[in-house]
């Protein structure tokens, strides 16, 4: 009795290619106000390369043996993925859900509410892809990644994206309302920013909350791979940083449809 | 004639928690006939809908729609359904003319042909002129009609019309109406609910009445009518003397006294009442005909329900 308890939040979804079909429409409304979706992540990037990198770069000394701001760039780039698509499936997806009824048009159609979800989480990965290539290009412009392994940043920015809109979509399917998305964002995403190793190298907190670091914030394996591709430090513990998101991408994907369905399907 | 049984619940069940929303009940919608469901609020008119388009699943029954199990062809179902939803949940991201374009999309509709069809839909509806108009500028007429619209988007052979015209004016739901119409006579099967008795009088050929999740009456509009509250409603000031003489006069009649007025409901044919008005002078008395909200409110009570 138990354990079919559990199983219930992971039964496998039966998806089709109507997934795409609600990527789609969340596509379909970001190109209409694309010009104003771009504005944040060109400003942004750079008021914290000017600010952080040139300013207090000036006083920092090198981290990781490089420059601060060669440091921080790459982890300004894993940020962005990790904002971008966990907005998305939180705020952007409950509006949808709740306020839009989106979610209940949709599915008065042939597509089904774990289509619609799995469509969303796509749609918050794409976000991730799109956001972290435009703040990519804007950094790049500064001359500051020394290996053209950067190019492999954006499908990476996919599969991270692709993480932490399941992860949100797990958050907006037990939020009782709008508001209780401070909890996660303020607890869980804000600390990652911080101490991801996105500021200053991870090796310089206490043991413990390096172990947390690398256990509970994706963004610590996100920073550690855009920073290797970005300055050419290829090395075998990036499969370990990889692998990370290859088993919980699958595990918070299957759980987030579920937890969904709970929500909607009475 | 023999009608083809196009949806079929039997002993269908819904429970939410320790909520029976929908007990037990077995109704057949035939091919091509417009079925009401009428009952006040949280008779499970509404949750009854639903199973049949397929987003709630059942508890208990079976549930057929043209021959296919809701529980194993859903996607199927969907397809050959138009749902007409109580609240509106048209897309706010997009245009009106949009709205139909990205619906149509999740029906597979090819691109050229979900075109054809939304220039023909907005015509139908008459919302031509606010094709490029989003949608929270339609005021709540041209919503509900821009979601019948999106509801015939894909060709439906059945029709889902949940209150269709709530909160509408009466021109607005004239107009709903007509086009109800005209869709029944291209042969479309609707299943409607409403809390307008006159809608249900005017487009259903036969209705349900629920309350309390179960079915209690079952029939043709005109046939009830005749059946719980006669041809003709004699309604009359109240007054204890008028009263004693009702009683006498029709002592089979059924009285309800409703706040200061007597309704007198009888079985016997029309022109009943004339005589006794011709012979008495009663005061602020009415001779109407009997109508499908005297059954309902006989049927259901008039205690409020929320």
């Amino acid at each position: 009795m138990k354990t079919s308890r559990v199983a219930s939040y992971f039964r496998i979804p039966k998806l089709s290619y109507r997934v795409w079909r609600v990527w789609r429409r969340d596509e379909d409304v970001f190109m209409k106000t694309y010009k104003v979706n771009f504005i944040p992540s060109i400003v942004e990037p750079i008021l914290y390369l000017v600010g952080l990198g040139f300013g207090l770069g000036g006083f920092v000394r090198p981290q990781e043996g490089l420059p601060y701001i060669v440091f921080i760039a790459p982890a300004l780039v894993a940020a962005s993925m990790m904002y971008s698509s966990f907005f998305e499936c939180t705020y952007a997806s409950f509006v949808r859900m709740y306020y839009q009824k989106t979610f209940d048009a949709i599915i008065a159609t042939p597509i089904s509410l774990e289509e619609v979800i799995a469509g969303e989480i796509l749609w918050g990965a794409t976000k991730s892809l799109i956001n972290s290539t435009i703040v990519l290009g804007v950094i790049s412009l500064f001359g500051l990644f020394s290996s053209s392994f950067f190019l492999l940043i954006p499908p990476l920015s996919f599969l991270v994206g692709l993480l932490f809109s399941a992860i949100a979509m797990c958050f907006t399917a037990i939020t009782p309302n709008i508001d209780s998305f401070n909890y996660p964002s303020f607890l869980f995403i804000t600390p990652m920013f911080i101490l991801s190793g996105t500021f200053f190298s991870i090796t310089s907190l206490p043991v413990q909350a390096q172990i947390v670091a690398n256990v509970f914030f994706p963004l610590t394996h996100a920073v550690a791979l855009t920073r290797a591709l970005t300055v050419g430090r290829l090395s075998a513990t990036l499969l370990l940083n990889l692998s990370w998101f290859l088993i919980t991408t699958p595990f918070f994907f299957i759980l987030s449809i579920n937890l969904m369905k709970k929500r909607l399907i009475k | 004639m023999e009608r083809e049984i196009f949806i079929r619940a039997e002993n269908l069940t819904k429970i939410f928690g320790d909520l029976v929303a929908v007990g037990n009940i077995n109704f057949q919608v035939f091919k091509g006939e417009c079925f009401g469901f009428l009952g006040p609020n949280g008779a499970g008119k509404t949750t009854t809908m639903k199973m049949v388009h397929c987003v709630l699943p059942l508890t208990a029954g079976t549930l057929t729609v043209a021959g296919m199990d809701v529980t194993k062809q859903a996607r199927e179902i969907k397809k050959m359904i138009g749902v007409v939803p109580q609240e509106d949940n048209l897309d706010p991201d997009f245009t009106v003319f949009h709205n139909l374009m990205v619906y149509a999309r999740y029906f597979d509709i090819p691109k050229a042909e979900a075109h054809k069809r939304a220039e023909e839909l907005l015509r139908f509806v008459q919302l031509e002129e606010r094709r490029k108009v989003l949608i929270d500028q339609l005021s709540s007429g041209m919503k509900r009609r821009l979601i019948l619209a999106r509801a015939l988007i894909n060709e439906p052979q059945i029709l889902i019309l949940d209150e269709p015209t709530i909160g509408l004016d009466p021109q607005g739901r004239h107009l709903i109406w007509d086009k109800i119409r005209s869709l029944q006579k291209q042969g479309v099967t609707t299943v409607l609910t409403t809390h307008y008795m006159e809608e249900a009088a005017q487009l259903c050929d036969r209705i349900v009445i629920m309350d309390y999740g179960k079915i209690i009456e079952e029939g043709r509009p005109g046939d009830l009518i005749k059946k719980h509250v006669g041809e003709e409603v004699l309604e009359v000031a109240y007054d204890e003397g008028v009263l004693k003489f009702i009683r006498e006069a029709f002592p089979d009649a059924r009285l309800d006294v409703v706040s200061d007025r007597i309704q007198v409901f009888t079985n016997q044919p029309r022109g009943v009442f004339d005589e006794i008005l011709k012979k008495f002078d009663l005061k602020a008395a009415m001779i109407r005909d009997a109508n499908l909200e005297d059954v309902f409110l006989k049927l259901t009570g008039r205690r409020l329900r929320e």
